[in-house]
Order: C-alpha cells, then sequence, then structure tokens
C-alpha cells in the first residue's frame, strides 16, 4: 500500500481538481483521505454517503468553577496567553485565547479549574461513488489541533487500506506549511505539489518543497495553469530540474476546471478531450514513479 | 480601524484584494499592511517599498539542564503537548511542539528546564511613502503560526497610531491562525469565488465570524465564472456583498507577474471604490 500526498503550498492551484480526478482514475483501487480538514472540499465531488460519522476530541479548555473560586489571581498571573481576565470581579477564561496548557489549574490552590475535553469536529468513513472509500472530516469552526485530526484521517485511511489491500491512497492535503500540512506528509510514499506559474505560486512552492525535503520524500509537480506566464512557468521548470522534482505535466489555464466542479464531477468525468488525457497521463506516470 | 481580508478557501484573491486595496488607499490616506499569512506570506511579492526595519522573532521553549535534574517525571507529566519527554536518564525537548506555557520550567523542583529563545520567523517592516508594509514569515519547520500573528500584531501596535488604517492580510481556513488574525478587527472581508468550493468554504467561514461575533462583508473574485450560488446564498443570509471583481485572463496574468491591477483594470477600481464606499458607511454607522 501506497500513500500519495497532494499538496500545493498556495491555496487555489487547482489540488482539489487533481485529487479527485486521480482518486476517480483509481476506482476501487484507491482509498481516499481529505486532510484538507480545515476547508474540505472533496465531497462535494466524491458522492460520499456519511456512512459512519465520530466526534473528535482533542486537546483541552479551562474551565473556572466560580463557586469555589477565592479570586486569588494565581492562574491569570500565570497564564502566557492572556485567557484569564477578570470580568464584574470574576476570573473568567477566554475560550478563544486558551491553548488548553491545563497549567492554571495545576496551580490552582482551590483545585477549581478543571481542564474539559474539546470537541474540535468530527471525521468520518464513507463510501464513494468511485466504488471506494473516502476518510474525511469536518474541523469545528476555530478550532484547534487541525494536525491532529489530519493524522485521524490518515491513521483511519491507512487501517482501511490495509484491511481491504487496497493499493493506494491519495491524500488531499492543505495549503500552507504549518501544523496541518507537516501531519499529512508523515507516510508519504510520493508527494505531487501543485503549482501555478505566478510567482505567489513559485514562493509558495518553494517553501513548501524546503518542508517535503526535511522529510527526505519524494516528490513530483504538476504545474497547472502554464500558459498564464511562461516566463514563470520556465523558472518552476528551472527549479524542479535543479531540485531533482519529477515533473509531472504542465496543464493549461482551462475552464474545465470550474465547470466540473459545478456540475460536481471530477475533470475526467466531465471532459471529453485533451485535458482529460493530460490528467489520465500524469496518473500513470506517478503509478510508474512508486511502483 | 482594523480590516482584515480572508477566506475559507485558498487561492480565492485574499492577497490581490489586500495589496491593492492597501496600495489604492495609501494613494490618499496611511495605511498599514500587515500580511500575517505567516506560513506562505505572498503580499511583499507585489509591493514595492524600502525596507526600514528587519528583526528575528523568536519564542521561549525549555532547554534542559542536566547536571541539576533529579529525573523527577513532573516535566513530562505537566505538559499538556507532548514537548518533553522523559526518555531514561534523559529529557527531550521537541520545541516544535511547544507551545510556551512555561509549565514544565516553572514547576521544575530543580530549576533544570529554564527558558530560551528559540528562531521561530522573522518580520520586515517596508514604506513606500504612505503605505507602511509589515510582514512575517514563520521558518519552515516551524508549525505553530499563532505565536508569530501574536508578535506580528504587538509589532503593528507599537509603531502605529491606532487611528492609521490596518489591513490585515489572513491566512485561508477557519481555524487557530485565522481566529488570532481576526479576533481583535473591526470588520472582515470574506473573498470567495463563484464555485461550488467558494460556497462550501464561504459558509465555514461566515459560520466562524457569527461566532465570533464580527461584521463582515463578501467580496466577490473571479465573477462570472462557475454559478449563482455565492450570490443567492448572500442574499438569503442578508450579507451584505461589497464588491464583485470580474474573472479577466488579464487579472490572472498581472497577478502572475506580482503587478497591482487596480490601475491597469478600470472595473477593478471601480470594485475597489465600492468597498471604500461601503466600509465608510459601515464605520459612520457603527461610530454613531
Amino acid at each position: 500500500m501506497k500513500e500519495i500526498v497532494i499538496i500545493s503550498g498556495k491555496g487555489g492551484t487547482g489540488k482539489t481538481s487533481l485529487t479527485a480526478s486521480f482518486a476517480y482514475l483509481g476506482g476501487p483501487d484507491i482509498v481516499v483521505a481529505d486532510c484538507d480538514v480545515d476547508a474540505a472540499d472533496m465531497h462535494l465531488l466524491m458522492q460520499p454517503d456519511f456512512a459512519h460519522g465520530e466526534d473528535f476530541y482533542s486537546g483541552e479548555l479551562a474551565k473556572i468553577h466560580p463557586d469555589n473560586c477565592t479570586q486569588c489571581g494565581k492562574c491569570a498571573e500565570i497564564c502566557r496567553f492572556d485567557a484569564i481576565s477578570v470580568i464584574d470581579g470574576i476570573h473568567t477564561v477566554d475560550p478563544l485565547s486558551c491553548e488548553g496548557c491545563g497549567y492554571c489549574a495545576r496551580i490552582c490552590p482551590t483545585d477549581t479549574i478543571e481542564n474539559v475535553s474539546l470537541n474540535v469536529g468530527k471525521w468520518y468513513i464513507s463510501s464513494i461513488k468511485t466504488g471506494s472509500v473516502m476518510v474525511h472530516a469536518r474541523l469545528g469552526i476555530g478550532a484547534d489541533n487541525s494536525g491532529k485530526l489530519v493524522a485521524k484521517v490518515k491513521n483511519e485511511a491507512k487501517r482501511l487500506a490495509e484491511e481491504t489491500n487496497k493499493e493506494y491512497i491519495i491524500v488531499d492535503g492543505s495549503p500552507g506549511i504549518g501544523c496541518p500540512v507537516v501531519s499529512s506528509l508523515s507516510g508519504a510514499a510520493f508527494v505531487v505539489l501543485v503549482t501555478e506559474p505566478s510567482v505567489s505560486g513559485l514562493h509558495d512552492l518553494k517553501r513548501v518543497y524546503e518542508l517535503v525535503k526535511k522529510f527526505n520524500l519524494k516528490a513530483g509537480c504538476i504545474i497547472n495553469k502554464s500558459d498564464i506566464n511562461e516566463n514563470v512557468t520556465k523558472e518552476i521548470e528551472a527549479f524542479l530540474r535543479e531540485e531533482n522534482i519529477l515533473h509531472i505535466v504542465n496543464l493549461p489555464y482551462d475552464e474545465q476546471f470550474t465547470t466540473a466542479m459545478t456540475n460536481g464531477q471530477t475533470i475526467v468525468e466531465s471532459d471529453t478531450g485533451g485535458l482529460k488525457q493530460m490528467i489520465i497521463d500524469s496518473w500513470n506516470k506517478i503509478k510508474q514513479t512508486i511502483k | 480601524m482594523k480590516i482584515a481580508i480572508a477566506s475559507g478557501k485558498g487561492g480565492t484573491g485574499k492577497t490581490t484584494l489586500s495589496v491593492n486595496l492597501s496600495a489604492y488607499l495609501a494613494e490618499k490616506e496611511e495605511v498599514v499592511l500587515s500580511d500575517l499569512d505567516v506560513e506562505e506570506p505572498n503580499s511583499g511579492l507585489f509591493i514595492k517599498a524600502r525596507v526600514l526595519h528587519e528583526e528575528d522573532k523568536f519564542k521561549m521553549v525549555p532547554e534542559w539542564k542536566e547536571d541539576q535534574c533529579t529525573l523527577c517525571g513532573i516535566c513530562q507529566e505537566v505538559c499538556n503537548f507532548h514537548a518533553v519527554i522523559q526518555l531514561g536518564e534523559m529529557i527531550m525537548v521537541f520545541p516544535e511542539l511547544c507551545h510556551g506555557c512555561y509549565a514544565c520550567s516553572e514547576l521544575c523542583p530543580a530549576d533544570t528546564l529554564p527558558m530560551v529563545p528559540k528562531k521561530m520567523g522573522m518580520l520586515k517592516h517596508l514604506r513606500n511613502d504612505k503605505l507602511s508594509f509589515i510582514e512575517s514569515r514563520l521558518d519552515i519547520g516551524e508549525e505553530q503560526a499563532v505565536p508569530l500573528i501574536k508578535q506580528s500584531h504587538d509589532y503593528v501596535d507599537e509603531h502605529f497610531r491606532d487611528d492609521i488604517l490596518r489591513i490585515y492580510d489572513s491566512p485561508p481556513g477557519t481555524s487557530c491562525p485565522v481566529i488570532e488574525v481576526t479576533k481583535d478587527v473591526d470588520f472582515v472581508i470574506l473573498v470567495t469565488e463563484p464555485t461550488p468550493f467558494g460556497l462550501h468554504d464561504l459558509k465555514l467561514a461566515v459560520e466562524t465570524m457569527k461566532e465570533l461575533k464580527k461584521a463582515f462583508g463578501v467580496v466577490l473574485n473571479r465573477h462570472g465564472i462557475g454559478n449563482d450560488g455565492v450570490l443567492r446564498y448572500c442574499e438569503d443570509e442578508g450579507i451584505p456583498v461589497l464588491a464583485k471583481i470580474p474573472n479577466d485572463r488579464k487579472i490572472a496574468e498581472l497577478y502572475s507577474e506580482g503587478k497591482l491591477i487596480y490601475n491597469e483594470v478600470p472595473e477593478v477600481k471601480r470594485e475597489l471604490d465600492k468597498i471604500v464606499a461601503y466600509l465608510k458607511t459601515w464605520q459612520e454607522g457603527a461610530q454613531q
């Protein structure tokens, strides 16, 4: 079982549309994991049935029980996150600032602070239209610990793939370089970087590839909308050569990406022309590379 | 006034709007643009300005001093983030996981885990006439954006008067870094595109802003592609649509070169004027 992780650094490069297309091409052979838990969109293209869902608890939040509180102020004094303030004479926790370190509860002289577990979202296992399964999640509003939820989604996908002898897991990662991205990279056999030829696309590609290098992972790159700026496309190609990143394909700027999405379809279902063939070739190239 | 420019989905045009709106407003008044998408800061690629100041940014993490340690295990026990682990006769600290709560350090009976600064990123302060630009950039491998965002806020608070307009370019999504950017602003502009992904992620962003009790409005980017789902949703929910930036290959090309677009594409300037007018009316209403 091999895990393919698709990331982009920059958002909006076409990452999810391409991941969904590969998932469609892989059909029953492939378990899909939507690890962009912060803005999960794969389900809009995969027709999941949400057959199994579970709440996800991670991290804690301090809660002061006002009855036993002597308002001594020690908690507010040691809190490094300015999460405890005095409102109308009562020490109160601001849930948006509390990081759940639990320090206040440990030093409270009257034991009046409790750490409550936080429900940070929900994760699902669904049957999808490709004849396979997808693990996906929804992070609660403003929740912390998206990295942990990503790890949960990935581990469930791995378990399912092993139990059912699937050949691949395909992971849709999130933008950026922070904790959810780090979490989605662990255990990857191959990383597909989706970029676009803009100054931002190149800048973000370089940063996210630095991260990929730290984990010693093999990577390939898809340059989407490559005809928008041929000079930057050339710069990206030079960067790929320099870093020994497999150049998978250059895709044209094509409104099929939007049309397919608007119809709730992957590009390979919706397109009948050259774009579809280029994506099929790319998928075959990725499979060849990780064989 | 403090305005955050945010979005659920990435790549909808937050940075495009942030830099164009800031530069446009700075033709007439003082503006501070702070790029708080510290994982992938892009605004700087579009702003031509002189660097006034650069500094490294640090977070405080514990460092183990072997000689005084009694291996009592308290540090490991009090760390909720598994950033301090006792392995045999060694204490290992994982700085990327540390939130800097000081619990291990201050509760250590032998004072053997002093807090020391560790570099997590850097901040740059630039200026071009009336436009001040602050860029914060997280080091690769650092997982937590929030501490750097907090320090950027502090920097802006220390260096600029309250009455100067501040525009914050936010990271995408709805999780902790976005909350840190938006929780103290007056108004949030949510940028989206008229597609099913755009609509789905906009709904998440709207829920987040309602939870935070923020005033907000929507700017629709790439108007003309996709469908009318976003506009219908905004109408049904009574969410103001401040502007509709047209889908135009020329805009994508200018963006790809790192250029500002409002002087090249008249419709964009017209839409920026609508945003400015809306914010002005909103601010007058909010002050009453």
